[in-house]
């Protein structure tokens, strides 16, 4: 049996969570006194529960949610009882706060489920058991809390037990103990009540002592992502990281992923010794026998059972911001210690969290949760989340804000990335550009509608004709009459119609074009994406940076107009937002310079400015 | 060790090899006190055999106890990690200091402060700190990685969601990230780690016959002739030992007898008052820590 417990609780509002953990605190003598005399003080000033002290407000820590008598962020307590020590996330229940809960739940081994009696099963109920057993919590406490405001009733009990227990089937709880209990006065914390004679089960922290919170996964042999490559001088050499999974022995034969080298495990270096053997949940430092090419990111394994390597999964992700998540963005994602520029090609479907059954969705708000399939740029070790935590969870990173926009457990690789293989040709790239005489680049030229982005585009490649060069443009207008006619101007759309036209100018480049580019683009996260799929220096992004009012004046299409009528939706500028470059290579001002003008600036640019510059990179 | 404190250990080396995988220029803070001296063992063991690849930074009020100055060079000297010491000299030189002014305006100035002055001076992007999870309530709710604004404030609501052991160490120009690898550890950790690891500590923490004075119920050592005496007080001799240590007129002695790591364990399992009860500077407002973290504080 583990010396140690990490536990989550959760419920719906007003349920009594904090009251419940601040009971256990007080219990299990974790109590000072001086906390205890600040308690007094607070219980007077903003507790409701008159002049009796309010547990809640040992546990609810920030000045704001004590004014608001609610949880606003996930709080972790410590205490400890002579036979184990516990780690308690106590999360909020209020649905906006899900992605606090769903932080609580990644690191916890159970979950305690907090109910109100007088209230029975809330949405909030459902949700939360479905978001534990989602981060693969398989060990679930149901306490039925405020039993005293119903008389101890054993009927509101069980009735409430009953209607639960399909749900705990359905969800994969390995383990399901109901206890009755009253926080407020401390029946069945400690102690079986004498308030509930029917009562037969163990009292909740008598229960949290002894359950076996393992839980079943299949026997992974050694697992260890690297961290980072200690080399202090040039005869030592050693990969710092956590094993995930299994054992490793001096001796071993190892397989570094990706790069499949195979060599033997020299020596397992820790604190002024070496160890013979190490074990899941150990950080350490391996040296190895042979130079094999390691880095952060890699996963060195047993070599008799390496993991799978892939850039196409089906994962199930919990969106935690209020900027959505759309098919066609791309975000950084972390998974164990690898990072990879990683896009969501599609949203299978929304998961209902309270039936559990699928939703179609085109984007997933904040607390959603969905499936979807994602691609990297590149193959990462990987294991199934429902085998290894460690190998198989990951967060989304938004590359302009850097916030964490989403977390994310892989259920499976798709099979395509594995078995579609890149082919091989022997005319490439550079060898198209030689014989056309120039270097192949991609101007992406952005700016609202009317901003003057064909004009100058056209007459760019005019004169680019004109001086022998090889040109192909792109138009936004042209290319939705044709490879994007099903799509729309949804935020999701948009960034399918962009990722399509990246895709395509990337060919055109490949084939040692000089590619134009004129769409309105408004998000910055795509023309990122684009960017990232060209090689340094072939992508020239061009703003043109013309005003609202002076695009809206000009209207030559009398799009504006019919935008402002509302007869036009989700047109950019009017109901729908632009976020204009910040490092631009090319910027454009419409107002006081003519279209020959800007069109010079770009020449002159190709010539001398981000080409040459890129020329170095 | 028991299987607990190992997990501890390498759930903290975990965090402390990331810290350093994922800034730029990472800093470690050193306060001399017990905390500090187990996160340094960590950072110790997490590089092993190579030294930690970052610098030491202590802030130095001026008004520490005299013992910790030196227990810090020669720690310091001992790891052969750079310590790099700073002091907020302006507010030095106007006379700020923790008997004239109250408690909160100093700390706000000779260490908040001096703090971001020493941060924004070497530009450090990720600064590790020895804070836990259970001394405080508002530290209750820290990540392990948090993100600091430009300023490097702490807004509760701005902090992002960290899940399983993936951080998120990204930011911009001016933004930084703090790292707190002992978040787990509760203090008895703390001791029963410093007694297996056989971690050297300040004597200050070791129960002796002390030079004090009786202060609002509290005992305040008397560290050297700087500190004015009220009318009529006389500092009496007292066994006493430190539960936690800062600026030496701001921090209270307890009675105690115990003289080693076993005896101070065995307190520490009794004790009925927490740790930072000793702490001034906690009680001098309502939330006060909470407000003092949003300005910048550790």
């Amino acid at each position: 049996m583990r010396d140690v417990l990490r536990f989550i609780t959760c419920g719906s509002v007003d349920d009594g969570k904090s009251t419940l953990i601040g009971r256990l605190l007080w219990e299990s003598k974790q109590v000072f006194e001086d906390h205890l005399s600040a308690l007094e003080r607070d219980s007077t000033r903003y507790g409701t529960q008159g002049d009796a002290i309010d547990f809640a407000l040992l546990v609810d820590g920030l000045q704001s949610e004590r004014e608001q008598s609610i949880t606003i962020d996930v709080a972790y307590r410590f205490f400890a009882t002579p036979r184990r020590r516990f780690m308690v996330a106590d999360t909020p229940g209020h649905e906006q706060y899900t992605r606090n809960m769903a932080t609580g739940a990644s690191t916890s081994e159970l979950a305690v489920l907090v109910v109100n009696a007088g209230k029975g099963l809330q949405t909030q109920t459902h949700r939360h058991a479905r978001i534990v057993s989602l981060l693969g919590i398989r060990h679930l406490v149901m306490a039925i809390n405020k039993m005293d405001l119903v008389d101890w009733e054993e009927e509101v009990f069980e009735t409430i037990v009953e209607e639960f227990r399909p749900i705990v089937r359905d969800l994969g709880f390995q383990s399901f103990q109901p206890i009755p209990v009253s926080a407020l006065n401390g029946d069945n914390i400690t102690e079986r009540s004498a308030a509930a004679p029917w009562y037969k089960g163990p009292a909740l922290l008598r229960y949290l002592e002894e359950v076996d919170a393992t839980t079943d996964v299949p026997d992974l042999k050694f697992r260890m992502a690297v961290q980072l490559v200690n080399r202090p001088t040039h005869d030592f050499r050693g990969y710092c990281g956590r094993i995930a999974s299994g054992e490793v022995r001096a001796g071993d034969r190892v397989r570094v992923v990706p790069g499949g080298q195979e060599t033997k495990v020299r020596s397992i270096v820790a604190w002024q010794t070496e160890l013979p053997s190490a074990a899941a949940g150990d950080s350490i430092t391996l040296c190895l026998a042979d130079e094999v090419d390691v880095s952060r990111g890699s996963v060195l394994v047993a070599a008799s059972d390496p993991v799978d390597l892939s850039d196409q999964f089906e994962a199930r992700v919990i969106c935690l911001s209020d900027h959505h998540l759309v098919a066609g963005r791309s975000y950084l994602m972390n998974l164990h210690t690898s990072q990879a520029v990683t896009t969501i090609t599609a949203i299978k479907h929304q998961v209902d969290v309270r039936t559990g059954s699928h939703v179609a969705a085109k984007a997933l708000e904040m607390n959603d949760i969905g499936v979807v399939n994602l691609s990297a740029d590149r193959p990462v070790p990987f294991e199934p989340y429902e085998r290894c935590r460690r190998l198989g969870s990951f967060i989304l990173v938004d590359r302009i804000t850097n916030e964490t926009v989403g977390a994310g457990m892989i259920d499976f690789s798709l099979r395509r990335a594995a078995n579609i293989h890149w082919q091989h040709v022997d005319i490439d790239k550079q060898a198209r550009a030689r014989q056309k005489l120039q270097k192949p680049v991609c101007l992406w030229f952005t700016g609202l509608s009317a901003s003057g982005k064909s004009t100058i585009a056209n007459l760019l490649e005019k004169r680019l004709f004109a001086a022998g060069k090889h040109t192909y443009m792109l138009d936004g207008d042209n290319v939705r009459h044709g490879l994007n006619r099903d799509l729309g101007f949804t935020e999701a759309d948009r960034a399918e119609n962009i990722r399509r036209v990246t895709e395509v100018a990337k060919l055109l480049v490949d084939a040692g074009l000089v590619t134009i580019v004129s769409f309105i683009s408004p998000y910055r996260a795509e023309r990122e994406l684009a960017r990232s799929r060209f090689e340094p220096g072939e992508f020239i992004e061009v703003f043109v940076d013309t005003p609202l009012e002076v695009c809206e004046r000009r209207d030559p299409k009398g799009l504006y107009a019919k935008a402002r009528r509302g007869e036009l939706r989700n047109f950019t500028g009017i109901d729908s937002g632009y976020e204009p470059p910040e490092s631009a290579e090319i910027r454009l001002d419409t107002v006081t310079e003519s279209v020959e003008q800007c069109v010079e600036h770009i020449l002159h640019m190709l010539e001398h400015g981000a080409h040459a510059k890129a020329k170095e990179l | 060790m028991s299987g607990y404190l190992a997990s501890l250990e390498a759930e903290s080396i975990e965090m402390i090899r990331e810290a350093v995988a994922l800034a730029e220029k990472p800093v470690m803070m050193y306060s001399i006190g017990k905390d500090s001296s187990v996160m340094l063992h960590l950072a110790r063991k997490a590089f092993w055999p190579a030294a930690p690849p970052f610098p030491l930074l202590h802030v130095d009020t001026t008004w520490k106890f005299r013992e910790m100055i030196e227990f810090r060079n020669r720690v310091a000297a001992e790891c052969g990690l750079k310590l790099l010491v700073h002091t907020n000299h302006k507010r030095k030189a106007e006379g700020v200091n923790p008997f004239t002014y109250d408690s909160d305006t100093y700390t706000g100035l000779m260490k908040t402060e001096a703090l971001k002055q020493a941060l924004d001076e070497g530009g450090f992007d990720l600064i590790m700190g020895g804070a836990r999870r259970d001394e405080e309530k508002s530290r209750a709710k820290e990540r392990i990685f948090s993100f600091r604004s430009p300023g490097h404030r702490w807004d509760p609501k701005l902090q992002r969601p960290e899940l399983w052991n993936i951080y998120n160490a990204r930011i911009h120009a001016g933004e930084s990230i703090r790292v707190f690898p002992l978040s787990n550890w509760t203090e008895a950790d703390i001791w029963q780690y410093i007694a297996d690891e056989n971690i050297e500590i300040v004597k200050l923490y070791f129960a002796a016959m002390r030079p004090v004075v009786r202060r609002s119920n509290q005992w305040i050592m008397v560290d050297d002739d700087r500190m004015p005496l009220n009318p009529g007080e006389v500092p009496e001799m007292r066994m006493v030992r430190f539960r936690t240590l800062g600026c030496y007129p701001l921090t209270a002695a307890i009675e105690s007898t115990a003289t080693t790591v076993a005896e101070i364990v065995e307190e520490t399992q009794t004790a009925r008052t927490s740790e930072r009860q000793g702490r001034l500077i906690d009680h001098d407002q309502a939330a006060s820590m909470e407000k003092k973290k949003q300005e910048g504080y550790f």
